[in-house]
């Protein structure tokens, strides 16, 4: 059984000019204790499909079809009510910019506390004690459980959003942007502590982005997404050396490599879809510099082109 | 030259013009503006055309006894008060007081806030500070007894009294938005721009500011209206209105001493509820503007 | 915290000296000289003559100012014109007073924030929807009354009509009622005009609150409350009012002014024997001493007042500091 498993997911938001199809078919799994990567431009779904597993999407967004399976439980068959318990307790979240992730008038250590008493029935003075147990796990002086988010700074609100996640011992925590906020230095920190973090405890991770060159060092796999499809996953060794979607391509070729040639990083002409009523078809056509007219008509499929390696492209072979 | 002249003023013309259609479209769309402005258009032709359509004079007291309080019928459609005079002439003549205090004591309060926001958040330093200082004095003033004392220290209760008092008593709130406003509007880089080409402080503030900052203004004295319309009320009903120009305020407080006490609901009911009527759509017009006209407001 | 507070008493102490002050050179703007004024007293010649020697009519403006100054600090606010309930002195007067209109407005003033932050909050929570619109429709027309029309209506309803309220006073003409019995004869005479003045306050504090909670609905601490697996009541409750408050409590502290200009309305209306009564008898009778004694009073007060909801504030809202 798997940790993670979403089938064929379609999340949509109602606007007054129709329905945005922020995730439209997008399929993948996750194993216990491995860490994906969920990389593409911004708007093309990597956030809304995180949310959409633990079913935290705004009043406009709903799931209009395709499964969530974790850890052998139906998310989607869940309502409301039923979801509460799950939260947290299965699935945590790390929050891009953790500067407003911290509520302004409550002390952090009561704000990871409170998520335990919650989950765990644990008395106040307990959870306070555990709250300070991460801390130090994280790196963060014991004492500063009793202080206020406006008392810390960027990294360490960061530090302590991931203490707040682990607090519940999740199987699966998925970051949204966890470093974007940071200085260069700092994130390499804290990449590094949430890898630490995770071999110790086994837990699975998701780590969404839009900054691929973080993804070698932490993650097993990568999925690319491009106008709310799977656009390529596979092991970090697959995309990186042999990504075959023209889209992750030009998305590598984005980014510099620092043992080659100087020259100037080509970018992507054109800009992403509509997705209110997106044309059939594959999505990337028309800023692919390889296209047929299969592309234009038919929208491309998930193909295996290799062990745990997929891509939804016409111009490749099985 | 002059061509050119010509063609720019013709151009800024067109642009004013489609600005405004934009903003009419937009009230039309909007219900609380919608609602706003229809009541407060029905009030405003009750109180143009109204008292030239009555048969009643609201001066003239009714000839007998028997013709005073009578209730509501078809000769009276809403009945007379303590004097027999009828009730619909006197709102409608009533209206037209209310209205104009209103305004005109607006004018006063947002010319005079205003003045003192632009030029305090423009200038800065020593001024901006002093103003400020005078500012939250005001401020923290009560304002209807300050009113009441004002108007004891007037001996005489005209109607100019009346308005002067209210406009002066009010306009410290408005100073304060528009002050801040001001602040934001000068950072921008337009303002710098002008400042280089050696353009002098009064100029920038009238040609520039003044402009950016009068949507807010506008929404602003749309609400100040609705306030002044209730503070007048208050006053005249403390018996601080002008006797000769009879407002909604002074119906009612005619009425809190006599109608009340006879039953005769017609005298305050209906009044009020005009007040209250007029005082809502210019607080509905107004919220409504600041949505529509306030980018950083847009419904979410 | 204690350096904050300690700066802004200095301030409120400058900002009464300045009222005080103003107030001298305000009503030295008074009609007529002192025999004209005091034609329409009812006091004795005895109290008369002792008027026109206290105002000192005869010496420089600087003396009279000096001579205010020194009788402000020591509590004594001159004599009225006229005398109320036997006292002659404007500071008894007042003090005598003061006590009805306080109980009334801290009474009205709790069920408005009460009531209206949790409208406010119902508002937010469900908005869009008819229960919204209806609630927020019936604010915005409770804000657009004036206090004493709402209040006429009321007694109209309430006493003329139902009979259930009395209509007028502090206690029931012709009782002598002790402990208890005085107390809820004061509280049925109170319902009236604390409902009156607590329902049109109510209006003003919902419309603030819906509006400061919608905005705090959509900050990302309450998307991460809600991904901890919290129910809306706890979001609501335990995380989005809490940073309400803190907008709310300046709405409150810039409301204090015009709550005591409702007090006036509806003390007069409803002839509760307070401080706004007692202004409007004094503005009738254009008894000078006692308007500027009761406008002193006013003020002062709101300004202790606003004092109190900052250092309050700075209780409640962590990230301020010295």
């Amino acid at each position: 059984m798997k940790l993670l498993e979403v089938k064929d997911l379609h999340t949509w938001f109602h606007t007054s000019k129709g329905e945005f199809r922020a995730v439209d078919g997008v399929s993948f799994d996750l194993d216990y204790g491995e860490c994906l990567g969920l990389v593409g431009e911004s708007g093309c779904g990597k956030t809304t499909s995180a949310l959409s597993i633990s079913k935290l999407l705004p009043k406009e967004g709903y799931i209009k079809s395709g499964t969530i399976l974790v850890d052998g439980i139906d998310y989607t068959a869940l309502d409301e009510k039923a979801i509460l318990s799950h939260r947290w307790k299965d699935v945590s979240m790390i929050f891009q910019g953790a500067m407003n992730a911290f509520n302004p008038v409550k002390r952090v250590g009561w704000q990871i506390a409170e998520a335990i008493v919650l989950h765990e029935g644990l008395s106040q003075a307990d959870a306070m004690e555990r709250a300070g147990d991460l801390f130090e796990r994280v790196g963060i002086p014991r004492a500063r459980i009793k202080q206020y988010p406006h008392e810390f700074s960027g990294g360490m609100k960061q530090r302590a959003m991931i203490a707040m996640a682990l607090a519940c011992n999740a199987k699966l925590v998925i970051g949204d942007e966890p470093t974007t906020a940071l200085d260069v230095m700092i994130q390499a920190q804290i990449l590094e502590l949430l890898e630490g973090l995770r071999r110790e405890s086994n837990m699975g991770m998701i780590l969404i982005t839009h900054d691929l060159s973080i993804l070698g060092e932490t993650c097993d796999r990568i999925a690319v997404m491009y106008a709310g499809k799977i656009a390529e996953i596979g092991t970090v060794d697959d995309i990186f050396n042999n990504a075959m979607h023209p889209y992750t391509k030009r998305l590598i070729g984005c980014f510099p490599n620092i043992n080659a040639d100087r020259s100037i990083p080509s970018g992507i002409p054109g800009y992403p879809p509509n997705l209110i009523n997106p044309p059939c078809g594959c999505l990337f056509c028309p800023r692919c510099d390889c296209a047929t007219d299969s592309c234009v008509s038919e929208c491309p499929p998930l193909i295996r082109v290799g062990e745990k390696h997929f891509v939804a492209c016409h111009r490749t072979e099985a | 030259m002059e061509n050119a002249k010509r063609n720019s003023r013709a151009l800024r013309r067109t642009l004013r013009r489609r600005k405004f259609g934009m903003f009419v479209k937009q009230v039309v769309g909007n219900r609380m503006a919608l609602a706003g402005v229809i009541i407060i258009a029905f009030f405003i032709l009750m109180a143009v055309f109204g008292p030239m359509i009555m048969p009643f004079d609201p001066t003239i007291n009714g000839e007998t006894v028997e013709s005073k309080y009578n209730s509501p019928s078809w000769e009276h459609l809403l009945g007379t008060d303590s004097l027999g005079r009828d009730v619909l002439a006197n709102l409608m003549s009533g209206a037209r007081v209310s209205l104009f205090v209103g305004i005109s004591a607006t004018l006063i309060t947002m010319i005079l806030g205003t003045l003192i926001g632009i030029v305090s958040g423009y200038v800065g330093g020593f001024v901006d500070n002093l103003l400020m200082r005078v500012t939250d004095f005001f401020l923290v003033l009560p304002w209807l007894p300050f009113c009441m004392v004002l108007a004891a220290l007037f001996d005489k209760n005209s109607i100019w009294n009346i308005i002067l008092v209210i406009g002066l008593t009010g306009w410290s709130s408005t100073a304060r938005i528009i002050r801040s406003q001001t602040l934001s509007v000068k950072e921008q880089q337009y303002v710098e721009r002008t400042i280089s080409i050696g353009a002098g402080k009064w100029h920038i503030m009238f040609r520039h500011i003044l402009p950016n900052v009068f949507p807010l203004v506008f929404s602003e004295a749309i609400l100040i209206i609705s306030g002044s319309i209730l503070t007048e009320t208050s006053l005249a009903f403390l018996g601080l209105g002008d006797p000769s120009r009879p407002s909604w305020g002074m119906m009612l407080s005619d009425a809190s001493s006599g109608a009340m006490s006879v039953g005769a609901w017609w005298c305050y009911i209906i009044p009020g509820a005009c007040v209250v009527l007029v005082a809502l759509g210019f607080t509905l017009m107004g919220y409504a503007f600041d949505e529509i006209l306030n980018p950083k407001l847009k419904t979410r | 915290m204690v350096k904050r507070i300690l700066k802004r008493l200095l301030f409120v102490c400058i900002t009464i000296f300045i009222v005080i002050t103003f107030n001298f050179f305000l009503f030295r703007l008074m009609p007529g000289d002192i025999e004209t004024r005091l034609q329409k007293s009812t006091a004795s010649q005895e109290v008369k003559d002792r008027i026109i020697e206290e105002s000192g009519v005869n010496k420089p403006w600087y003396e009279q100012y000096a001579s205010y100054l020194k009788s402000m600090f020591s509590g004594d606010l001159g004599t009225a014109y006229n005398s109320y309930d036997g006292h002659q002195r404007v500071a008894d007067i007042i003090w005598s007073r003061i006590p009805n209109t306080v109980i009334l407005l801290v009474c009205a003033e709790i069920l408005a924030i009460l009531l209206g932050m949790f409208i406010g909050v119902v508002c937010a929570y469900k908005r869009g929807r008819p229960l919204d619109t209806g609630l927020l429709s019936a604010s915005l027309a409770l804000y657009s009354m004036p206090t004493f029309w709402f209040a006429m209506v009321l007694i109209f309803i309430f006493c003329s009509g139902l009979g259930w309220f009395p209509a007028s006073g502090v206690k029931t003409a012709g009782t002598a009622y002790h402990g208890m019995k005085l107390v809820a004869d004061y509280l049925k005479h109170m319902t009236l005009p604390m409902l009156c003045m607590g329902l049109v306050m109510v209006g003003s504090y919902a419309i603030t609150m819906r509006s400061t909670m919608i905005d705090i609905l959509t900050e990302d601490y309450i998307t991460t409350a809600r991904a901890k697996g919290f129910s809306t009541r706890y979001i609501l409750f335990k995380h989005a009012a809490p940073n309400a408050m803190l907008p709310m409590s300046t709405i409150i502290a810039l409301n204090l002014s015009v709550v005591f200009g409702g007090a006036i309305q509806l003390e007069t209306l409803f002839s509760w024997p307070g401080l706004g009564m007692l202004m409007y008898k004094a503005l009738n009778a254009r008894d000078y001493p006692v308007l500027q004694g009761c406008f002193l009073i006013s003020t002062v007060a709101i300004i202790l007042a606003n004092f109190l909801m900052d250092i309050l504030y700075g209780f409640i809202d962590p990230r301020v500091k010295d």
